[in-house]
């Protein structure tokens, strides 16, 4: 009997259970979810990480973006990451849904990337939207927000889930500071009472094409060395 | 044809029937995104037209194989480790297009996901790691102690909730209107699980209907096919 790839060997429960946490068997990889709204810069963040970190690492990329050809044409134009690497999910027009709330499609996309690649590191980017984002713990082993100083120096002090809980709240786009009267002083001190003990780092990929702090972060995160790799 | 509705509703049955169960069902239209790009639905009468047929075209198949694989689940003697090869065999014979069944089956893995963790020493093992969804839902009312009914009854309803729901976002119908409309077509959807309660008690799944919606495969193909997509089917 022709058959499609079904499971007809029988349902191995076990790895239907395997999640980000709780019942898990252990896992190579890092899960980091990459969220914040629209235009803030996950994707160019993304392809600072696998150019920072590409060489010594095996990186996979799900994104819940709407994906173009486009999309995929950037990361790989660059270098950055072959496209059998990257799996797009479809939100639905909900992608805090798929994030957050039914993960089921973001954990076969996690899935069949580890299954296929065995990476060390994989990142899974957010659909854009606001600041109310955050990721399933079922979903990711730790989760970075990025915002961007030309939305106003008061989105810090808003709040929400993304800037006040994320494990690392990175503020990009810090050369467009002067030009939109953003105060860098005012987002650091907002982020910190905000956030208490969680990190806040700046960045500015244009400068930093290798998001330093944010690499450093991520390595950490990997428990690797963080004095010397980067460039 | 008796009746076959029952007066016993679980809690663990309203699981299966929350648009919140968190199995995949919110991304996937059912045809609709690629409709609503081809102009075909377009407003409220046109959203009805679209329901109504997939009502009874995916939607009564689905609700047959659901409930067939409701009473299977429950079956005692359990089901030999082949039958639900037959049956998950017979399920994709009912539908033409690869999209469909590849659709089916994320859902029907997403689903299992939620069976495994809710009822972890009960899902048959025979299921595989890949059911179809009709097949996963069946198994999973009939887990939790719904009956053949029950399973077609939410079959059906979710046929065309999770559609009307796609298209509210696509196109910014009033939610209201929408409910009102998925109220009107109730009693519809109640003889369509009646029927597929009574089409699903054969013997075996090689009897059990194959009412196919053309369109919707032609629409599953295209959707797989266009390079901007929203929803996953």
């Amino acid at each position: 009997m022709h058959r499609e790839g079904d499971g007809s060997e029988g349902l191995d429960r076990f790895s239907l259970l395997v999640g980000a946490s709780g019942r898990s068997a252990p896992r190579r990889s890092l899960r980091v979810g990459i969220g914040g709204p629209v235009g803030s810069g996950k994707t160019a963040l993304v392809a600072a990480l696998c150019r920072a970190l590409g060489r010594d690492l095996s990186i996979v990329v799900v994104t819940n973006d709407i994906y173009t050809t486009e999309d995929a044409d950037f990361l790989r134009a660059a270098g950055i990451l072959s496209t059998e690497r990257i799996a797009a999910v479809q939100t639905g027009c909900c992608p805090h849904t798929a994030v957050r709330d039914d993960i089921a499609a973001n954990l076969e996309a996690v899935e069949a990337l580890e299954a296929q690649h065995v990476p060390d590191l994989v990142l899974v980017e957010s659909g854009g939207d606001n600041l109310t984002l955050t990721f399933s713990r079922g979903l990711v082993d730790c989760q970075l927000f990025v915002i961007d100083v030309s939305g106003g120096d008061k989105v810090p002090r808003k709040g929400g889930p993304g800037v006040t809980a994320s494990d690392l709240l990175v503020v990009n786009k810090t050369d467009l500071a002067p030009l939109v009267g953003a105060d860098l002083g005012v987002m650091a001190r907002d982020a910190a009472r905000m956030r208490g003990d969680r990190p806040v780092v700046f960045t500015d990929l244009r400068a930093d094409p290798q998001a330093g702090p944010v690499t450093r972060w991520v390595r950490n995160r990997l428990g690797q060395p963080t004095d010397s790799m980067e460039r | 044809m008796g009746t076959v509705a029952d007066s016993r509703v679980t809690a663990n049955l309203l699981l299966f029937a929350d648009s919140r169960l968190p199995a995949g069902g919110h991304a996937h239209s059912g045809g609709v995104e690629r409709a609503v790009a081809a102009g075909a639905v377009r407003d409220m009468p046109t959203l009805e037209g679209f329901l109504r047929g997939r009502l009874a075209t995916a939607g009564a198949q689905s609700a047959a194989i659901a409930a067939y694989a409701c009473r299977s689940a429950n079956d005692d003697p359990a089901p030999a480790f082949t039958c639900w090869h037959l049956l998950d065999a017979e399920v994709s014979a009912r539908m033409s297009s690869p999209a469909q069944r590849s659709a089916s089956r994320a859902q029907g893995r997403a689903l299992l996901r939620v069976l495994v963790a809710c009822w972890p020493d009960s899902v048959p093992v025979g299921l595989g790691d890949r059911p179809h969804h009709a097949v996963a839902l069946g198994v999973g009312v009939g887990l939790a102690g719904g009956s053949p009914y029950a399973a077609a009854l939410v079959a059906a309803s979710a046929s065309v909730s999770s559609p009307a729901s796609a298209a509210l976002r696509l196109m910014g119908f009033n939610p209201v209107e929408v409910t009102a409309l998925i109220a009107d077509l109730a009693e519809d959807i109640d003889r369509c699980a009646e029927a597929a309660t009574h089409a699903s008690d054969t013997g075996g799944p090689e009897l059990l209907p194959s009412p196919t919606g053309l369109m919707l495969d032609v629409l599953a193909e295209d959707h797989a096919r266009s390079e901007v997509k929203l929803f996953a089917s």
